[in-house]
């Protein structure tokens, strides 16, 4: 299939219509507007809804309901504006509403900086809403990869009936580059994933008290508040065999830098500048940064690795927790961060690099 | 002989209501039960609740129902209605839920004309939470947030929700009614059908607030609690059709 010259965000959104997406709610924030604006005018081609929303609560709750009548639902903003709609997002876990939503983030804490920046790595992987849910995380590195993992979460939202989040940064979300995109899902194989869904979807059923449809977020009993809740234990314990990571140069590697999105991408242009210079330097880069690959951690041969470089835009450092649980202090684990809304520099890693290298 | 009159379908029998004794929800669930059975509805409706008293019979309801975070109800009816149009979408929420919490999701799905009915239920109070302030207590009306009673310079004035709304150019259908007499009970039926066959006719948003009392967090028993609608309520959310076109 031919390539295209595409931005991150309208890549996003290209591949969500082509997996089946034909609900869109959102509200404008930099750097995603290209998100919302996009399916604006791509939605009425397909037949499929887009609707600004008020503000984020409403947009996440626009989706949950047509999520929960059914059909592949999405919604999109930046880090601020996924805040709120963490109660939203939070409904869908309990209820068991598959939805997918990206995370173009930005710097923060509060309204922080409109720049790239990955500040929201505790709030995607640990914590996304009140109760102790968890989804899959899917964090790209490159305008292709947020192309296919947005197409593949909304087979994993109905597989999982859970939400999913694409986290990415405002890089990925606004440089352009040329992407293979994937099959358009044709409106049979869309209406044969809907119908999978109508004993579950609010959209009306036969009179029949036990088989209506009662999407329920909570419950007033709590036996049975406890045995949802270890369903969805059981569900997120299962997600071992999900984990993607991408292992690059690590098995005679003397530093290993551990990065995720766009961080991971200037990482490995590091490593290949080490290598073509002669220096052993390798990456872990998660792709699922939740569920975390810690078992790539037990592939560095720890007798010849100095240290595994964290390196991510944001401080203080988040990443770190989980690398430091992969690492379990059989080297030392340094950082290399920046933060605000800069954009990590080669020349920054590269000496980060070296300062280990030369110990 | 003739039947004239039978149980609703829609609430199962062997439930026990959650609802207070005296509590006028109990009635309006009932309402909608026989209107989705005289319009034949049962199988196409799903009712969006809000968070209050409101979701105290989801339990024993017959037909589909999701509950929404609290106030967001119209945000997620309308992800409903847009994506399953041959479904009736109805919401039922509270006062908090509807003109406090979830004000801005309320006012704007009813500026988009969005095709849903509203079932709200003006009770003056916090129900659910055991009596707190709500936008629709009314002056001097003791919660347990505003123990002296509300007092127009610290806390405004109540709310009316049917004329807010009326000041927009969308909304179809408007109507405040109440379950105080035999003869409202009927009127609030019969406005509950208006609502949902506007919305079958696809002529947008319409909303129905109900008058209703809360025996227990008013502190009344629920006959004086009856007077104390058409005494304090009433007066100050007058009954009637405020817009229908
Ligand atoms: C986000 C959020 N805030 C607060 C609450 C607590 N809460 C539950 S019901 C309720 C008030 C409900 O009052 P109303 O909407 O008037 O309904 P009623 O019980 O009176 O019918 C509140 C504040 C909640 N569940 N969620
Ligand atoms: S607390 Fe009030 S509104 Fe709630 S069920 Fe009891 S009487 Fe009804
Ligand atoms: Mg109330």
């Amino acid at each position: 299939m031919a390539r295209v010259l595409m931005k991150g965000c309208e890549a996003i959104a290209e591949a969500a219509v082509r997996a089946g997406c034909r609900f869109f709610a959102g509200y404008p924030i930099t750097p995603q507007n290209e998100i919302p604006e996009y399916f604006a005018r791509r939605m009425p081609e397909v037949g499929g809804t887009f609707v600004q929303g008020e503000s984020e609560v409403a947009s996440v709750n626009m989706v949950y309901g047509a999520a929960a009548a059914g059909t592949r639902s999405m919604t999109s903003s930046s880090s601020p504006g996924i805040a709120l709609k963490s109660e939203g997002i939070s409904y869908c876990a309990a209820a068991r509403i598959p939805i997918v939503y990206a995370n173009i983030s930005r710097g923060g804490p509060g309204v922080g900086a409109i720049q790239p920046a990955q500040q929201d790595y505790f709030q995607a992987t640990k914590a996304s809403g009140n109760g102790g849910f968890e989804m899959l995380v899917l964090a790209p590195s490159t305008v292709q990869e947020a192309v296919d993992l947005t197409y593949a979460a909304f087979d994993y939202a109905d597989r999982d009936r859970n939400p999913v989040l694409i986290l990415a940064d405002g890089v990925i979300g606004t440089m352009m580059e040329p992407v293979e995109l994937p099959p358009m899902k044709t409106d049979e194989e869309i209406a044969a994933i809907k119908a999978g869904k109508a004993k579950w979807a609010c959209t009306g059923h036969q009179l029949d008290y036990a088989n209506r449809a009662w999407i329920q977020p909570g419950q007033w009993n709590t036996q049975i508040m406890q045995q949802e809740n270890e369903k969805a234990a059981a569900l997120y314990a299962s997600w071992e065999k999900d984990v993607q990571v991408e292992e690059y140069l690590v098995e005679d590697a003397e530093v290993v830098i551990a990065a995720y999105g766009v961080s991971a991408r200037i990482g490995k242009s590091v490593v290949d500048l080490c290598r073509a210079a002669g220096k052993k330097a390798g990456l872990i880069r998660p792709i699922t940064v939740h569920p975390f690959p810690y078992a790539a951690f037990d592939h560095i041969n720890y007798s010849v690795c100095k240290a595994v470089l964290d390196v991510e835009m944001s401080i203080p450092a988040q990443l770190v927790q989980d690398v430091r649980m992969g690492v379990k202090g059989r080297c030392p684990v340094e950082t290399c961060l920046c933060s605000g809304g800069n954009i990590m520099s080669r020349e920054a890693v590269l000496r980060a690099v070296d300062a280990i290298l030369d110990k | 002989m003739e039947k004239i009159y039978s149980r609703t379908t829609t609430i199962q029998e062997d439930k026990v209501s959650g609802f207070c004794p005296g509590c006028m929800h109990s009635t309006v669930v009932k309402l909608i039960g026989e209107v989705l059975d005289e319009m034949g509805l049962v199988d196409k409706a799903v009712m969006v609740t809000g968070i209050g008293c409101c979701g105290l019979h989801m339990d024993y309801i017959a037909y589909d129902t999701i509950t929404a975070p609290h106030g967001r109800a119209t945000a997620v009816a309308t992800g409903m209605k847009r994506t399953s149009p041959d479904s009736l979408i109805f919401t039922y929420q509270g006062d908090g839920d509807f003109a406090s919490i979830g004000l801005g999701e309320s006012i704007s799905a009813a500026n988009r004309g969005e095709n849903i009915s509203v079932i709200f239920i003006n009770n003056g109070i916090y129900g659910m939470t055991g009596g707190q302030m709500a936008p629709t207590t009314l002056l001097g009306m003791k919660a347990s947030t505003a123990p002296k009673g509300r007092i127009a310079e610290e806390h405004g004035y109540p709310m009316h929700m049917c004329e807010i709304l009326n000041q927009l150019t969308a909304p179809c259908y408007l109507e405040r009614t109440s379950c105080n007499t035999p003869q409202n009970v009927i009127k609030t039926k019969n406005a509950i059908k208006k609502a949902f066959k506007n919305q079958i006719e696809g002529k947008g948003f319409s909303m129905v607030e109900i008058v209703t009392s809360c025996p227990t967090n008013w502190g009344l028993d629920p006959l004086d609690a009856l007077d104390f609608i058409e005494q304090k309520m009433l007066p100050e959310f007058p009954l009637g059709v405020v817009r229908d076109r």
